[in-house]
């Protein structure tokens, strides 16, 4: 590969275009009609005639994007935390213990990975109204922290099996209890796995929006992306699309930038499970 | 690695156990306790939040339950079953659904294996071109989706002004046309990346030894990179069919599932959100259970998919 013809490097060289030019159009197109004023959004060109940043101000001063904004990152976080705790503790037992059962864990957390969201939503919607759950917090929380376990169980197994079981014997030896081997000696070493873990389950609960839109019917639990269906124009005749723009641009620019950063971590933990099966 | 050194004392333990099946050891019995424990937690949620839920659907989906009409509620066996099983509704959002997966998997397909090439021997800026073709991936689908109706509105969108001021999202087949295309736009980095990670299983040396022997460029894709892929193409191939048989999300936001542009997740939305009837939603997700299902089935029995994490029950 050190000796490149021209045609070579040409042929890269567009490769490498194409492929940025098709993963950046639909953003910058979006970020673009963000900063578009109203009168000049009906103008298709992706360069703004006149920018302005009236669509920002206009929904980080409004509750019915400030609130569900907090929604979305307290739900988002209690979700992961708990997603993340319960995983450990399970993923540690698949890849540690013996116990009867481990294959049905497995298999269990399996089919609920390809549990189709929409099977649950009719059910749980009675349920949650007859448990006083519709509309709250906990009614999301709930749901994603079941959705984000498999995911935290396969990816997490992964990374407990690759500590060396000598320093977990090690500290048994010098008299630690299980419970204290993995507290003290497995969850520091299997800390990058669980970071790993929790951006993914974080990634899976910001971006959810059927079970967002199903079991939430005000600002005081609806998250961001559901919010958005919400938006009004100025008066009934006009689309909101400048702030539905700046919205999505808002939501959106976190987590790119998020994805951005631990990209090493978010492919190693998307391909671990996949892969060496 | 530790695997090897584990297996002997492992084995051993594994044997005595199972002689002395009554009476476990001590330590066995701790541990087994221990295990139990520590599963308890996400077990309980799991089942909690899918298996009481489904089964839950199951009875509802044997009542005549309409929210509007909650004193009319009565237990009236498959009725609702044979509604949906001979309904035209169903059949079509079922149809769109299969058309929508077929189509954006092959093609996700296709070009996630071009992107994973491109990532995989790009012999400059790999990590930057790796990097912002995760872009997509990280975006929320419903923001990408408010990017491609705005792209797609006439007067005022980039991609319909290319098109002769078109509105492509008011007809069926260019709304379905434009609903895969978004699919497509989102997925293919996850596919890229998953096939990327396959395609660094295969061997340099092999692809050299097949090139000296004369195998064209094309020969060697196809007779020595795919068959090493196989397992990482079936897997990332079953999780992108399951994954776009739920769509819903660009659905709702680009068509509303009119002009019968909606797959059979907005099909029970509409039926549970806009008509009320619990009856008729729960048998939908039934039978969206049953679909996912058979796919998972034929994908593992069929194609042998190893089961992602089966290779944990073998250690």
């Amino acid at each position: 590969m050190a000796v490149m013809t021209t045609r070579q490097r040409t042929g890269w060289v567009t490769a490498n275009f194409v492929v940025l030019a098709l993963a950046l159009i639909p953003v910058l197109w979006l970020l673009s009609l963000s900063f578009k004023t109203p009168a000049a959004v009906l103008d298709p060109s992706l360069w703004p005639a006149q920018w302005t940043w009236g669509n920002y101000s206009g929904i980080l001063t409004s509750s019915q994007f400030l609130r569900p904004l907090v929604n979305s990152i307290g739900i988002g976080l209690i979700s992961t935390i708990i997603a993340v705790v319960f995983a450990s503790m399970a993923a540690y037992a698949v890849a540690r213990l013996r116990f009867p059962g481990k294959s049905v864990l497995i298999g269990m957390a399996l089919l609920i990975a390809m549990f189709p969201l929409i099977a649950l939503v009719t059910p749980m919607f009675t349920i949650e109204r007859a448990l006083g759950l519709f509309n709250t917090w906990f009614g999301l929380i709930i749901p994603y922290v079941a959705f984000g376990l498999p995911l935290g169980i396969y990816t997490l197994s992964a990374f407990f099996r690759e500590i060396p079981w000598e320093l977990e014997k090690a500290a048994k030896m010098d008299g630690a209890t299980p419970f204290q081997a993995f507290m003290r000696v497995i969850a520091p070493l299997a800390a990058p796995g669980m970071v790993t873990t929790a951006i993914l389950v974080f990634l899976t609960c910001w971006n959810d929006f059927l079970l967002a839109i199903s079991f939430t019917s005000t600002v005081s639990s609806r998250t961001a992306p559901a919010a958005m269906e919400y938006f009004s124009g100025g008066n009934v005749f006009t689309v909101p699309t400048g702030p539905i723009a700046a919205a999505a641009v808002v939501i959106t620019i976190p987590i790119v930038i998020f994805v951005l950063f631990f990209q090493r971590r978010i492919v190693a933990g998307l391909t671990s499970g996949a892969v060496k099966g | 690695m530790t695997a090897s050194t584990q297996a002997p004392v492992r084995a051993g333990r594994g044997q005595h156990a199972k002689r002395t099946r009554p009476q476990l050891s001590e330590g066995a019995r701790a541990e087994r306790r221990l295990a139990f424990l520590l599963c308890a937690p996400a077990v309980i949620v799991m089942i909690a939040v899918t298996a009481y839920p489904l089964c839950y659907a199951i009875y509802l989906s044997l009542e005549r339950y309409n929210l509007e009409l909650p004193q009319d509620t009565k237990f009236i066996g498959f009725a609702n079953w044979a509604a949906v099983l001979s309904s035209p509704y169903w059949w079509h959002a079922l149809l769109i659904t299969v058309i929508i997966s077929v189509f954006s998997v092959g093609i996700t397909f296709v070009l996630g294996m071009l992107l994973a090439q491109v990532l995989h021997r790009i012999p400059f800026s790999r990590g930057a071109t790796r990097t912002v073709s995760l872009i997509p991936y990280g975006i929320v689908t419903v923001a990408a989706a408010y990017s491609w109706q705005y792209a797609w509105t006439p007067q005022q969108g980039y991609l319909s002004s290319m098109f002769n001021n078109s509105a492509p999202l008011t007809n069926q087949t260019e709304a379905v046309v434009v609903i895969i295309i978004a699919e497509i736009w989102k997925t293919t980095p996850f596919m890229g990346l998953l096939l990327l990670a396959g395609l660094s299983l295969v061997p340099e040396d092999l692809l050299k030894a097949a090139k000296v022997d004369g195998a064209t460029a094309w020969q060697r894709f196809t007779r020595v990179t795919l068959p090493l892929m196989k397992p990482a193409i079936l897997v990332a191939l079953l999780f992108r069919t399951l994954d776009s048989f739920r769509i819903f999300d660009s659905i709702f936001i680009l068509t509303s599932g009119n002009n019968g542009t909606g797959a059979v997740s907005n099909l029970g939305y509409d039926n549970l959100f806009n008509a009320l009837n619990l009856g008729i939603g729960s048998t939908i997700a039934i039978f969206i259970f049953i679909c996912v299902a058979i796919i998972a089935v034929v994908f593992i029995l069929g194609f042998g998919t190893a089961a992602p994490g089966t290779d944990i029950e073998k250690r």
